[in-house]
Formats: C-alpha cells, sequence, structure tokens
C-alpha cells in the first residue's frame, strides 16, 4: 500500500494488553448455534465464549464444520445465537451493521458500480454528503493501491484487486471490527502473501480490531495477536492461544515452524 | 457484436448469404414467362413505387411511409403499455411473497395460450381493428418482460443482500440500491425479447380488418395477388425489425457497461 493514506500510526500501547479488563469490544458469551435440518437440528456451535480487546488481531482457525463461520457471521448480525449473547461495546448485536464491516471470500461487489463506487457505496447509502462521499471513497482506493483502477468495474478486475476493493470498501465505511471469512482462500500464493502484508498495515494504521476465519495454520501465524482454535461435532471452542512472535513474522524461522507443529498437532488429523 | 469492432471479414461473411440467396432467386426466376415468385428486379422495382411513386402510380404507391407509421405506433405503442403493466408486476410477484401466490397459478395457465390463439376473442372484444392488433402486440411483448424481471428480480444473488446490510444500507432501500440494478440485465433481456415478439405479432395482428399498417398490405396484396408488394412489406418489416433490435442493444451496451454479458 502507498502512503496515500491520512490515518495516524498507532501508539505502541494501543494494542488492548493491559492489565485490568477495560471494556471488550467485543464480547461472545456462551453461544450455542442449532439449525434446523430437515427433522433434525444440528449443532452448529457449541458453549463458545470469547472476549476481544479493541485493536486484537484474532484469528479463529478449525476444519470446515467447526463453526468458525457461523461464529463470524452471528457477529455480523446476519444470524442469531439460539442461546448465549453476543455483546459490542457492552451492547447486543442486533443485526448487521456498519460498526461491523464483514470481507467475503467471493467479494460480494455491486457489478453494476465502479471500484470508486463501490467503495463509497456505505457512506452513500448512510446519506453522507456526496462530495465528503467521493473524498472518502478515493482515499481508501488509494489506501490499497487501486488509483488507476477506479473507474473500472468489478468484472474487469482480478481476484485479487476485488478483495483490495471489498477490504477498501469496509474501511471506507468506517467499520471498527472487521470480519473477514476466509478473504484469501480464493486467490494465488502469492497473491494472498502480498495481501496478507497490506492488511497488516491497514490493521496498525487504521487500529483495527480484526476477526479472521481461516482453515490455513500459517496465515493465522503470520498474522494474529491471538489464535482461536475450533473443532467440529459440535463446532466449539478448544483453546485460545496468544501469538508472541514479534513482527514482522518470518514463516521460514524456528519459532515459527514450532508454532506451526503445535497448532497442527491441536488440530489433530484435519492438516 | 459492436459496431466499431466489427471487421471488413465480419462484412463481408454476414452479406454472402443474403447476397447467394438474392441470386439464386434471381436464378430461378429468369427468363420465366409466368412464375408464382416474381424477380428480385420486380420487387425492388415495385419497394421503390411503394417507396416513393412515379412508377406505377396505382392504389399503392408511396404509401409505404404511411403504413410504416401505422404499424411502429402499434409496435413501440403495445410494447410501452406492457412494459408499464409488466414491469412493476413482475418485481411485485419476484418480491413479494402475496402477490406471488396471488398472480403466478393464473399466469402459469393463461402463459402456455399462444398469442395468436387471442386473436378471435380480441376481435369479438375489441371489435376488427386496430385495437385489435394494438392488444395483441401488447400480449406478445407482456409474457417476455414479466417472465424476464420476475427472475431477475428473484435471482439477486443473496451475498448482495448482506453485503448492503453490513454496509449500513436499510431494508426500505434494499429495492432501489440492490434488487433493482442487480436485475437490470434480466429486465433488459426481457424488453429486447419483448420488442421482439412484438415485431412478430404485429403482422398477423394487422392481417384482419385493418386498413393500415404493414401487415394489412401484406394481406391485402395476396388477395390481389401483387405478390411483389406482399415481399416488399416482408423485407420492411426485417428491415424495421432488425433497426429495432440494434437500437435495443446499443442501449444496453450504453446502460450495462458493468455487465460483462452486455458490456
Amino acid at each position: 500500500m502507498d502512503d496515500a493514506t491520512s490515518l495516524p500510526r498507532p501508539a505502541a500501547e494501543g494494542r488492548g494488553r493491559g492489565g485490568a479488563a477495560p471494556l471488550p469490544i467485543l464480547d461472545i458469551q456462551r453461544v450455542t448455534k442449532r439449525f434446523a435440518f430437515g427433522a433434525e437440528q444440528i449443532t452448529a456451535l457449541s458453549d463458545a465464549s470469547l472476549r476481544i480487546a479493541k485493536g486484537e488481531f484474532i484469528c479463529l482457525i478449525g476444519p470446515s464444520g467447526c463453526g468458525k463461520s457461523t461464529l463470524l457471521r452471528m457477529v455480523a448480525g446476519f444470524e442469531t445465537a439460539s442461546t448465549g449473547s453476543l455483546l459490542m461495546w457492552g451492547k447486543p448485536i442486533a443485526g448487521p451493521g456498519p460498526d461491523r464491516g464483514m470481507v467475503f471470500q467471493d467479494y460480494g461487489l455491486f457489478p453494476w458500480l465502479t471500484v470508486v463506487q463501490n467503495v463509497g457505496f456505505g457512506p452513500a447509502a448512510r446519506g453522507r454528503p456526496k462530495a465528503e462521499v467521493t473524498a472518502t471513497a478515493k482515499r481508501f482506493v488509494d489506501l490499497v493501491g487501486l488509483t488507476r483502477f477506479a473507474d473500472a468495474y468489478p468484472h474487469q478486475l482480478s481476484g485479487g484487486m476485488k478483495q483490495r476493493v471489498a477490504i477498501a470498501r469496509v474501511l471506507a465505511n468506517d467499520a471498527e471490527v472487521v470480519l473477514m471469512d476466509e478473504p484469501f482462500g480464493a486467490l494465488d500464493a502469492m497473491t494472498r502473501e502480498r495481501l496478507q502484508e497490506e492488511l497488516l498495515e491497514v490493521w496498525a494504521r487504521a487500529k483495527l480490531t480484526v476477526l479472521f476465519v481461516t482453515h490455513a495454520i500459517e496465515e493465522a501465524i503470520f498474522l494474529s495477536d491471538r489464535i482461536v482454535v475450533m473443532s467440529p461435532g459440535p463446532g466449539r471452542i478448544i483453546a485460545d492461544e496468544r501469538v508472541a512472535l514479534p513482527r514482522p513474522r518470518d514463516p521460514t524461522s524456528l519459532e515459527f515452524n514450532a508454532l506451526r507443529r503445535r497448532f497442527a498437532a491441536m488440530l489433530g488429523g484435519h492438516h | 457484436m459492436t459496431p466499431q469492432g466489427l471487421s471488413t471479414r465480419q462484412v463481408v461473411l454476414a452479406l454472402a448469404a443474403p447476397v447467394l440467396g438474392v441470386l439464386a432467386w434471381h436464378l430461378a426466376t429468369q427468363g420465366q414467362a409466368y412464375s408464382l415468385i416474381p424477380s428480385p428486379y420486380d420487387v425492388a422495382v415495385q419497394w421503390w413505387d411503394l417507396a416513393f411513386g412515379g412508377i406505377w402510380d396505382d392504389l399503392y404507391s408511396g404509401t409505404l411511409l404511411a403504413h410504416t407509421f401505422a404499424s411502429l405506433s402499434r409496435v413501440y405503442g403495445g410494447f410501452a403499455l406492457a412494459a408499464l403493466v409488466a414491469l412493476p408486476m413482475g418485481m411485485l410477484i419476484g418480491r413479494v411473497a402475496v402477490v406471488r401466490d396471488l398472480l403466478d397459478p393464473t399466469l402459469q395457465i393463461l402463459r402456455p395460450i399462444p398469442v395468436t390463439a387471442w386473436l378471435p376473442l380480441a376481435m369479438i372484444v375489441f371489435g376488427i381493428g386496430p385495437r385489435s392488433a394494438f392488444f395483441l402486440v401488447f400480449l406478445g411483448a407482456f409474457y417476455p418482460i414479466l417472465l424476464n424481471t420476475i427472475f431477475g428480480v428473484k435471482n439477486v444473488e443473496g451475498r448482495l443482500f448482506e453485503a448492503a446490510a453490513m454496509l449500513g444500507v436499510s431494508p426500505q432501500a434494499v429495492f432501489w440500491k440492490v434488487v433493482l440494478p442487480a436485475s437490470l440485465p434480466s429486465i433488459f433481456t426481457g424488453l429486447r425479447l419483448g420488442l421482439g415478439f412484438a415485431w412478430v405479432v404485429i403482422v398477423v395482428g394487422e392481417m384482419t380488418g385493418v386498413q393500415t399498417g404493414l401487415g394489412a398490405i401484406i394481406m391485402e396484396a395476396r388477395q390481389l395477388s401483387r405478390t411483389e408488394i406482399v415481399i416488399s412489406g416482408m423485407v420492411t418489416i426485417g428491415v424495421l425489425g432488425f433497426l429495432s433490435d440494434q437500437l435495443v442493444q446499443w442501449l444496453g451496451r450504453r446502460l450495462l457497461r458493468w455487465s460483462p454479458q452486455h458490456g
């Protein structure tokens, strides 16, 4: 990403590791989610609890069917919990809202809008003045390095570029929490690595709180402050570990590999 | 097929079939003392007289423009009325369950009835004359527009609703912000098909008891064994239908630049 952004660098202490527990930005309390599947009830997520401090980068990791995407979609407000509660800044999450921006694996861009219009969609939908919408949209298009493609339509972009637009769209809408559902899963390895680095840079600059779903151990270790490990049948949280490696992280280092083996062992035969 | 992208090769190939067809037609009618089918030259002369007069100076000379206007006004009038009714109805059927349950079964039963089968009833209800023709055009254009509108509005990708909701679009605004733009390509396809059907149906509609219109002169000329006029009328309808479709396609390319199928 280029320097076009005017977002300030975060202060070093702004990462929410304080001893006295402040109000968490997200508080997930004993959440269970059951789906009706024909006559049967399937438990997608069982008794999950998670407290997330502002500014944390958290990865939810686990094999398919472990409920990680369900948990993310409940935080987004697309699904409701069967039991338990989900709180943001202490208030129950009632539905989707611009304070929680979602980045989908399949992008979910509006095909009839150009890049800059897609990025400005949120502010425009919320009734911001036109001049402000344009200025904000341009700033975030620049931030994700798509200045030259501002007037292109989504079908003219590569997968990596589309995902940059999706990220810029959420940032331009002032989302405090960014929810990412395997956002780089459909991209090639090189694009994925570049986007991971760019995401970390934006996260640090904009003091975002990120909840990131992946099934790739290496991706989780490279990105996270904390890794939440989940397991299927029924989906539940089996571990919640801090990643203490200094950034930027080197995936070829010994420490990185030791962590990789640890999490692989936790996930058992799945990886 | 973009006009600016037409290569010489495409133009040559596109013209090859009609040119060969006319040539074969010419050879088949050449030097025959008596032929049911007039030669292309005879048809061309007749068409010129029909359009501008000055050759035969009979009842038909110089009347082509008037007949064309009569047909055009019925085609575009019936089409516009069909769009006016089918677009909102399709959107309601596609989005509102009550309306769908109320109207869809009836429409499904009415739909298999061919437009031409409505002609006798239309003549009874609207009388013999242009109003029946107008009604048939309306009906012919109605179903393609309605069905494609329903399809487009119903098949908006679910992800786009989630994206809009998480960006702060209110439920009331979703229709204008998401449903309508997302279904435009389908709606457009419906309009294009509807206009095509309008041209097909106009001839049938004008064949009985209508004084003006291209269908009317084709039918009348057949009774008078003026086969040159029959073919002149057919060629005129073909060219007008083609130009009409080109216009719609051009509009589509301009309005749907974002769509990989249209842009």
